[in-house]
């Protein structure tokens, strides 16, 4: 029963980041709202597994952030430079 | 009163009260003005509601292997969210985006 009060309002949560995902005017709000659905996405498969007794469902969701973090950096790096393999710009020898 | 029941019921606390915060963060996200106090709104959720939904999880998984993966979700997050977020607000200022609030005559840093 908690876990479903919980998996409640993390659903409610992910529903509003959609909206701002969908409204956002700049491009990094809606990077923003996508690494907060990835963030509750995590916590709601980690709670689903608790809902469902297989705690297996964990695996999934650290894999799920291992790789949100990995595409929300090399999307902002894409709309940064224009190219995903530039250097950074405050390298030492750019 | 049994320890299994406080559990239970610190349990409870934690779970609903992590819901509870990442309503209000995404709330937050749909109603603030800009970016920047977007991101304020949105670390709100990284923060409180991941980490008080990770431990009424622990608090239910016991000392378990379950529990130690929870840590290293909870360990993942503390360090990735901020990391991401930074790397957001540099992007959004290199490509111009000005805050609501930023005084018009201030020089630019880079």
């Amino acid at each position: 029963m908690m876990f479903a009060a919980a998996a409640l309002g993390l659903l409610v949560a992910l529903a509003l980041a959609l909206v701002r995902a969908v409204l956002g005017p700049t491009v990094f709000d809606r990077v923003l709202a996508g690494n907060t659905i990835g963030t509750l996405a995590m916590m709601l498969m980690a709670v689903l597994g608790f809902l469902t007794g297989r705690p297996e469902f964990l695996d999934l969701a650290i894999v799920y952030g291992l790789l949100n973090v990995i595409g929300t950096i090399a999307v902002l790096k894409y709309f940064r430079q224009g190219d995903l393999g530039a250097a950074s710009e405050d390298a030492p020898n750019a | 009163m049994n320890p299994g029941t406080l559990v239970d019921a610190l349990s409870w606390l934690c779970l609903v009260a992590g819901g509870l915060f990442s309503v209000v963060g995404a709330i937050g996200l749909v109603r603030l003005p800009d970016v920047y106090t977007r991101m304020h709104g949105a670390s709100v959720t990284d923060t409180l509601g991941a980490g008080l939904i990770l431990l009424g999880l622990v608090l239910q998984a016991g000392f378990t292997l379950v529990a130690v993966k929870l840590l290293f979700l909870a360990i993942f997050i503390f360090f990735a969210s901020p990391a991401a977020t930074h790397a957001l607000v540099r992007a959004a200022l290199a490509s111009g985006v000005k805050p609501l609030l930023a005084p018009e005559d201030e020089p630019s840093k880079r």
